[in-house]
């Protein structure tokens, strides 16, 4: 097919005619690679014309060619998504009168519906990867997927790397089995590493130069700006209240305002402190991922209206959806990571030739410097490039009992399969049959248990669920996206509100107050599974909302960034005087961090031995160096008291003071070694991370046929089933998935070994007679992590004081030094 | 990290005293009454991994039964009673001793061999079997005390012994929550926590204890060296 208007269809080329538009040239390259049966990865940004672009081909062949039966999936990571881009695609098709159906199908579509989907499936279907697994677990899933000819996979960067892209790679390596060729169209944000996502898309999981690579461009450079505040810039803390002002300017001053947040916590001070500002009325709302889904609805359908003149939000909101009108985009705290920070930016103006707009509002000094470096990397076009990870033996796990409810599985037949999916390419194995023979009988070393095997087999040794309860159990479970048990927040004989973590609710005295969904709530009870509340009256403070939710720990690459503008001293001009001036004032009391080595100081501080390591290595590695480090304290007789792990730096404290010898031996790379392995094995870490692993595997159940169990039964539970394999078994598939996961996860233990590999004889310690300041922030952390309740407010300012005029020990000392 | 400390937390062994009689709360979950070397262990649960996996609540790890007997073996060890007092839900349902694998078996019969073995009925095993070694009882009474599987509150409180409710307590430390199993009592009864591997736990704040403690309640919470006693008030419901 060549690249003119001929080669549309007649009734898709009028429609584009009829609008005065002419297809992107990505859009005719998609047409082109459809022509040819290619497969295509399109990387463009948010506004770019990407879905269109991806179902063109769909379009111009059904229009060519009309038929019944299934033509194109279209697999989107949220619901909301597949609504938007049904209605988005409604029209058009009704223009070009096309007889193309459409249909959208997820967790909401009725039984009915679905079922008469199996039966009949319309042209195009779009919906989610957990339906999509559902759907081929049936045993009918030849007869429909058997004639598809595309999958159309969106927002592919934010599935690939995640247990959900894991389970969506297994479903197309089936998919390919069931229409051999099905072309794969994946479209994506600009990603650093556009070959993963091409091998990612690839039948054979390889990047094997079938799949075009269409670069949609990167559009225009968005307008950052970061604010340099007029008020006093904190030491610590993550609200950015102090800023709050100046941000209501700003949302006054545009048409429509996105406020994005990175917890839930800030999303609720945040919103409440605006309100407070708000003199003008200004319709502002809240979003985030916790609120009752009605209202978070409620706000959708507002801010499409145009009816909103901002809204407060978390990551719930930065996916896809096109809300079209909006002009600024705020962004409060550090953005931990470039590509979220452009995803979020290109909220504004979801148009392809307009530039976005955005406010950079840091919270803290070291954010201001978090700040200038993600400013820099969109500048020079660089992006977070952390490698694809490989498939969760869990997933693997649930997909195969999932197969074996559709029909009979040969495990040779079923292995060769998923080695296709590009996460399982390299899969031993041994490993698969682990997994095969957990999904069988649990795979435990007791070979007893294999008479409760849950998978028949034939004399062809051919394994099928044949129990109904079994596959029901599959199905009801099925997916992986694993919350954190919650607890419903309901007003006395009223509504329900949203839901809270349990682990939060846990820590609420009856008649504590908190915020929630903009409200100040009374906490009454705990009944059941449900948190009961009341509206707080009055005006006493709140009890700051302790539930973190979608903390992210800080990108490698903006971590590097950091690091060098702190080396670059030129770089420090750019930076606001109070943060100039705080680098300075470090680099004559001790030394500024750079690319290279790690700085370590100590000093004494009320007859206690602090230690602050300046790693740059995000909160999940500090956290687990941090529990490494006090063990080996412990043992080299240092006594040390405690830890706390920021984004940037870790610090501990003991009652004798480390050595330079003792530092060097403290951050050797043996440190991973068993001293790693027991503290993972009892930590609480791993704990919760086996839950979520057996959630996914299906060892336990989110929900089982007739009853819910609660997430509180869950947690009791998976914990015992814990301590008892570990025991007992502690070469099961499921302790190995766990660790695999912990390891890249939660306790981020690669990140940690490349940084102690880069600093081995690198490492400067400096031993310093009081506090510096650039180790203030993590001393503030202390305080704000260990004290709560309402008088600690008032302790933590004090102790800031003190430990600010401490460290800063005015200009005298700066004029009596020389300052390089 | 240095461990939580709870202040209260006895140096020598903790002591319940009931109806005049002098216990050991044991921090493994058993009890022990030193004065007629006898020790006293509650809801053993045995195979309730394989039940739950037979019921289809996925297929649990079986190593359950293994991991329960091994912590009362080594009770024993420590122990060396002549008389150990199940009180009942020794078994988790009426099949589970047929399932018992034999190496579990084993390790049964030669922990019955060890000392003189009352299996108490309860009601998951209503009927215990005495296949293993050891004689059955529906209740005990012996030097002022009553061992039953479930407590009484129809009954004279004096010196019931018994289990069923897998008390757990729930503390507050330093905006840190621990929840743990415990013994609770208050003075005339004694109920003791679930010692199987698979056994969850009931708050003791739970209306369930308010008809067996009516007035207040001590409880103590199982460490990993010692047991911490805490006045019911403390604990959070």
């Amino acid at each position: 097919m060549s690249a003119d208007a001929a080669s549309l269809p007649d009734p898709l080329a009028c429609w584009f005619a009829r609008r005065g538009w002419q297809p992107h040239p990505h859009q005719w390259a998609m047409l082109e690679t459809a022509a040819q049966g290619r497969s295509a990865l399109l990387t463009a940004p948010t506004g770019g014309g990407k879905t269109l672009a991806g179902f063109l081909p769909t379009l111009a062949e059904l229009i060519a060619q009309p038929r019944e039966g299934l033509h194109t999936l279209y697999i989107a990571p949220l619901k909301a998504l597949t609504q938007d881009i049904h209605r988005n695609l409604t029209d058009p098709v009704a223009e070009m009168d096309a007889p193309v159906a459409l249909e959208t199908r997820t967790g909401d579509t009725p039984q009915h519906k679905r079922q008469r989907q199996r039966r009949q499936p319309p042209n195009i279907l779009l919906t989610t990867p957990e339906s999509l697994a559902l759907m081929l677990s049936y045993p009918d899933a030849g007869e429909v997927f058997g004639g598809l000819r595309t999958v159309v996979i969106d927002e592919l960067h934010a599935l690939a790397g995640t247990k959900r892209g894991d389970l969506l790679a297994l479903d197309l390596a089936r998919l390919d089995r069931l229409a051999p060729g099905v072309r794969r169209v994946g479209l994506s944000a600009t990603v650093a590493r556009p070959d993963e996502l091409m091998a990612w898309l690839s039948a054979t999981g390889t990047d094997d130069g079938r799949v075009a690579r269409i670069d949609g461009g990167n559009g225009p450079e968005p307008g950052l700006e970061i604010l340099s505040t007029r008020e006093y810039l904190p030491w610590a803390g993550h609200m950015a209240v102090h800023a709050l002002g100046e941000v209501y300017e700003r949302i006054k001053a545009a048409d429509t305002a996105l406020v994005f947040v990175n917890t839930r916590a800030q999303a609720e001070i945040v919103f409440q402190e605006l309100w407070r500002l708000n003199e003008d009325a200004l319709p502002i709302a809240l979003h985030h991922g916790s609120l009752a889904i009605e209202q978070r609805r409620k706000v959708e359908a507002a801010m499409a209206r145009g009816a909103l003149r901002g809204v407060v939000a978390t990551s719930s909101l930065d996916l896809g959806i096109d809300w079209g009108a909006i002009d600024l985009v705020v962004q409060i705290g550090a953005p931990k990571g470039v590509s979220r920070l452009l995803q979020r930016v290109g909220r504004a103006n979801h148009r392809l030739d307009a530039p976005s707009r955005a406010l950079l509002v840091p919270a803290n000094r070291f954010e201001v410097l978090e700040c200038h470096a993600a400013v820099h990397a969109v500048r020079q076009g660089t992006l977070d490039g952390e490698p694809l990870k490989p498939g969760g033996l869990d997933v693997l796990c649930q997909h195969i009992l999932g197969m074996a409810c559709a029909g009979p599985v040969e495990p040779d037949e079923l292995y060769h399969e998923v080695r296709h999916a590009q996460p399982y390419r390299g899969l031993a194995r041994d490993d698969f049959d682990d997994c095969f023979a957990f999904a069988d009988h649990g795979g435990y070393a007791l070979k007893g248990y294999r008479r409760y095997r849950r998978l028949q087999h034939d004399e062809q040794d051919r394994y099928r669920v044949t129990s109904i309860p079994d596959a029901q159990r599959y199905r009801m479970n099925v997916g992986t996206i694993v919350e954190a048990p919650t607890l419903a927040v309901q007003l006395r004989k009223g509504r329900t509100l949203g839901e809270v973590e349990e682990f939060f609710a846990q820590h609420l005295t009856p008649g504590d107050t908190f915020v929630f969904g903009g409200e100040m709530l009374r906490f009454e009870r705990i009944v059941g599974l449900t948190a009961e509340v009341t509206r707080a009256k009055g005006a006493d403070a709140p009890k700051v909302p302790a539930y973190i939710g979608g903390k992210l720990p800080l990108s490698t690459h903006l971590a590097e960034r950091v690091r060098g503008i702190l080396e670059d001293r030129l770089a420090w001009r750019e930076l606001p005087e109070p943060v100039a001036q705080w680098l300075g004032i470090q680099g004559w009391r001790s030394a500024v961090p750079g690319r290279e080595g790690l700085l370590v100081e100590t000093f004494p501080r009320n007859e206690v031995h602090y230690l602050v390591a300046y790693c740059f290595e995000g909160r999940n590695a500090h956290q687990t160096l941090g529990m490494l480090l006090t063990r080996r304290m412990e043992r080299m007789g240092l006594q040390p008291l405690g830890f706390v792990g920021t984004d940037y730096v870790l610090g501990v404290w003991s009652v004798k003071p480390p050595g330079t010898a003792e530092i060097e031996t403290l951050f050797e790379r043996d440190i991973l070694g068993d001293d790693l392995e027991e503290w993972m094995a009892e930590s609480s870490m791993l704990r919760r991370t086996f839950r979520n692993v057996g959630l996914v595997a299906g060892l336990i159940d989110r929900q089982v046929p007739g009853r819910e169990k609660s997430g509180k039964q869950v947690t009791v539970s998976s914990e015992l089933i814990y301590d008892t394999l570990r025991k007992h078994d502690p070469g099961h598939v499921l302790l190995r998935a766990t660790r695999q996961e912990a390891a890249a996860g939660l306790t981020d233990v690669a990140r940690l070994d490349q940084m102690l590999a880069r600093v081995q004889a690198k490492i400067r310690v400096h031993h310093l007679e009081r506090i510096s300041p650039l180790a203030v922030p993590v001393l503030l952390e202390i305080g704000r992590e260990q004290v709560h309740g309402e008088a600690e407010e008032a302790l933590l300012a004090e102790s800031a004081d003190d430990l600010i005029a401490e460290a800063a020990a005015p200009e005298l000392d700066q004029a009596s030094l020389p300052l390089d | 990290m240095p461990p939580v400390h709870a202040q209260d937390a006895p140096a020598s062994p903790a002591v319940i005293r009931l109806n005049g009689v002098e216990l050991h709360p044991d921090p493994a979950g058993v009890l022990v009454w030193p004065a007629r070397r006898t020790l006293v262990v509650a809801d053993l649960h045995l195979e309730k991994g394989s039940a739950c996996t037979r019921r289809g609540a996925g297929t649990l790890p079986p190593h359950d039964s293994t991991a329960t007997l091994e912590s009362l073996a080594a009770a024993l060890d420590r122990h060396r009673p002549e008389t150990v007092i199940c009180l009942g839900d020794s078994f988790h349902d009426p099949d589970a001793a047929e399932r018992l694998d034999d190496a579990d078996a084993e390790r049964l019969r030669s922990l019955t061999a060890r000392a003189h073995w009352v299996w108490i009925a309860g009601n998951h095993d209503p009927d215990p079997t005495p296949a293993f070694g050891g004689t059955v009882r529906r209740e005990l009474h012996e030097g002022g005390l009553v061992f039953r599987h479930i407590a009484r509150p129809d009954a004279h409180p004096a010196g019931e012994v018994s289990g069923h409710y897998h008390p757990k307590a729930k503390v507050r430390l330093r905006g840190r929550t621990v929840r743990r199993p415990c013994f609770v009592h208050d003075g005339r009864r004694l109920v003791l926590p679930a010692f199987g591997a698979y056994t969850g736990g009931l708050n003791v704040h739970a209306p369930a204890f308010r008809e067996v403690f009516t007035g207040g309640f001590h409880a103590h919470v199982l460490g990993p060296a010692t047991v911490y006693a805490f006045p019911g008030t403390r604990l959070s419901p």
